[in-house]
């Protein structure tokens, strides 16, 4: 278990955890590696998504209302880390939850469940000294975000402070699907590289195999997440595990071996 | 680091000296997209502080366009009909667009044309930060959205005429509980989409740094000229200020130039909405309401919340003040004892509307009323020689849609020479 990407380029799959169910979320995240995912997000869903756009949006309305829990989420990274001990987990939440569990408990947790390491949305480099040391003292990798608008000297802190990978977001704005990726995409990959040696995933808008072959001409790792979400929303609970396997051997067809 | 210091600061949040910082509170919690832009509002906002033409514009723009200073008027009728401690209002709601909420409104404008934003966009709850917006828009010819729930916009509809008719763009939020949180989302949505062209001028001392500092900023007039003002009447400092707390930038503006007079009791009034169930009201800072610290929206602050850090629901019959978190500010003042935290109920508010209307003639915004209903229980418990400004952070124009449906009026007798 580590971040490690077997193809080029990688891939990355989100699900917002407890949409529609958690063991649902859990047989989806298998089939999903079993199918080429290197890596997996389990979101941890928040009453207040303020970075996503509207297929994010109402999964975590749904997984909220359902009862959904940090505490629930870290449940079945443990059943996903059990099933398949290669692939890579990381939790991918806002702040909040986390703060309210208590940043070293959800460490030591997230740990315990076998995640490989931490993306929180709304936590910026310069807040994050304490977070820091909390994901290093428990072996957990922190990731974090980088924008077309970040300029160098911020992608420069960004890149030093993330391990595992650094997650490079191809536009401005909000989580979601579009047909075409951003032009802002490559410029801030080649911008990234001067500062890190560290494998780049990059995300927001990246939905189809062509764009998953697009992002490997110039990334290391594709992330796909409101399309696999949107995937979910139409898919009946009993047939999303199976449709997001076809869905995500597609997305895999869009890579090679490295 | 131990469980009680968890709860003051806890690990992730980092220390003082950081930007923006409000003892634990404040600081920047967004996504990295829009760093980039708070840097260069940071650094703008800077900039024109330190510039006397921007001072002398503003300034000259508050008292020509705006109408400040705005009186303090001592409420005679209203002190004798408490039987207590003296009452000053202060009379924000006499303000163009009939509240304090231009102050800011017109602050940031300023500093968008500076940067060049051609594009504004804000938040609004009761409206009447979405009116401000719209209206220094049309002073300056800018394309102008606002935000708002769509409950919002159902109860305070006269509001959202006078926002498009001034040529803004109303746009309504159906998510979560569709009042002012949601529209703050939906905002931000925005702003990270349009942040290379875009403005967000936000409504109240909350969000992110630079937010907080400069939106108070904006908002010190108003305890500045009631620190004169209250001198000129009776010669001193009053005993007590007391202020509604939505986001809390009227009570902030109302409170910060008080803050150094240690004898001066600052007092917030919280919507108390229809009990202290966690979704029925929006006190914050109520024991056992809910509240809690944690992050929402930038900041880090008191958030009604549940134990595993869902935004809870809020309730409050003024809009205004229905929002779960507060401004870090008020936090840092709750925590050190400097100010005090209160709270009125829907129906303490709606009773407030009616006194001061009936006593002074002056109809209060339902978030002003939370305000009114404090000195109510306050002033009569004070003597005579106590001094106690209120400030009416807005007029009542705006709610009498929701006044028409919750107060019956008919065979509540007219006036008798001498009674309410």
């Amino acid at each position: 278990m580590a971040i490690h990407f077997h193809k080029k380029p990688g891939l990355v799959i989100y699900f917002t955890a407890g949409d529609p169910d958690l063991a649902t979320t859990r047989e989806m995240a298998l089939a999903a590696i079993d199918n080429g995912a290197d890596v997996i997000e389990l979101g941890v869903p928040f009453s207040d998504p303020l970075a996503d756009g509207p297929v994010i949006q109402r999964a975590s309305e749904r997984a909220v209302a359902k009862g959904t829990r940090l505490i629930d989420v870290l449940g079945i990274c443990k059943e996903i880390r059990a099933a398949r001990a290669e692939a890579g987990i990381i939790l991918f939440s806002y702040l909040n939850p986390v703060l309210q569990m208590g940043l070293e408990k959800f460490a030591k947790a997230a740990k315990d469940a076998g995640a490989d390491g931490v993306l929180l949305t709304d936590m910026i480099v310069e807040e994050a000294g304490e977070y820091l040391k909390v994901m290093h003292a428990t072996g957990l990798v922190p990731v974090f975000l980088a924008a077309p608008t970040s300029p160098d000297e911020r992608l420069k802190a960004i890149a030093e402070n993330s391990l595992g990978f650094v997650y490079a977001i191809s536009r401005v704005g909000i989580t979601g699907t579009q047909t075409e990726l951003a032009s802002d995409a490559k410029g801030l990959v080649e911008r990234l590289r001067k500062f890190t040696t560290l494998p780049i995933a990059l995300g927001f808008g990246v939905s189809t195999p062509e764009h998953v072959r697009a992002v490997g001409e110039f990334a290391d790792a594709a992330v796909v997440g409101s399309a696999i979400v949107g995937l979910i929303e139409k898919t009946a609970a009993a047939e999303a595990p199976k449709a997001v396997g076809e869905f995500v051997r597609r997305l895999s067809g869009g890579t090679e071996n490295a | 680091m131990g469980t009680t210091a968890t709860m003051v600061r806890p690990a992730g949040v980092a220390t003082n000296s950081a930007p923006g910082r409000f003892g634990a509170y404040g600081g920047r919690y967004v996504p990295e997209t829009l760093m980039a832009a708070l840097l260069e509002l940071d650094a703008a906002y800077a900039e024109a502080q330190a510039d006397p033409a921007f001072h002398a514009e503003l300034d000259g723009l508050l008292k020509d366009y705006c109408g400040r200073p705005t009186p303090l008027y001592f409420a005679k009728r209203l002190t004798e009909t408490l039987g207590g401690a003296k009452i000053y209002l202060k009379r924000e709601d006499l303000l163009h667009t009939g509240a304090h909420k231009i102050n800011n409104a017109l602050g940031q404008v300023m500093l968008a044309r500076r940067m060049g934003k051609k594009r504004i966009i804000a938040e609004t709850g009761a409206g009447q930060h979405g009116v401000a917006t719209a209206t220094v828009c049309a002073l300056f010819g800018l394309e102008c959205v606002v935000y708002m729930g769509e409950e919002d916009m159902r109860r305070q509809e006269l509001n959202v005429f006078r926002m498009r008719l001034l040529g803004a763009e109303v746009r309504g939020v159906g998510s979560g509980s569709a009042t002012l949180k949601d529209a703050i989302n939906e905002a931000m949505r925005d702003w990270v989409t349009n942040v290379r062209t875009t403005f967000y001028i936000l409504g109240s001392a909350l969000g992110s740094h630079p937010y907080p500092t400069m939106v108070r900023d904006f908002q010190r007039v108003i305890s500045k000229e009631m620190k004169r003002q209250i001198v000129e009447h009776e010669g001193r400092m009053p005993d007590a200020v007391i202020a509604c707390v939505g986001g809390g930038s009227n009570a902030i503006g109302a409170f910060y130039e008080f803050i150094p007079e240690q004898n001066v009791a600052l007092i917030g009034v919280e919507a108390g909405g229809r009990g202290m169930a966690l979704g029925e009201h929006a006190a914050r800072f109520a024991p056992n309401g809910g509240g809690v610290p944690g992050v929402l929206q930038g900041t880090y602050s008191y958030v009604l919340q549940d134990a595993a850090g869902q935004i809870a629901a809020t309730h409050s019959v003024s809009a205004g003040l229905d929002y779960a978190s507060v401004g870090p500010e008020h936090a840092m003042l709750h925590d050190s004892g400097r100010a005090t935290y209160t709270s009125a109920t829907d129906d303490e508010a709606l009773e407030g509307v009616k006194v001061l209307s009936r006593t002074e003639g002056i109809i209060p915004a339902l978030e002003s009323a939370h305000a009114i209903a404090e000195v109510m229980k306050l002033a009569p418990k004070m003597g005579k020689d106590k001094i106690v400004i209120v400030n009416v952070s807005g007029r009542g124009d705006k709610d009498i849609g929701i006044l028409t449906r919750e107060m019956d009026l008919s065979g509540d007798g007219a006036r008798k020479v001498s009674g309410l």
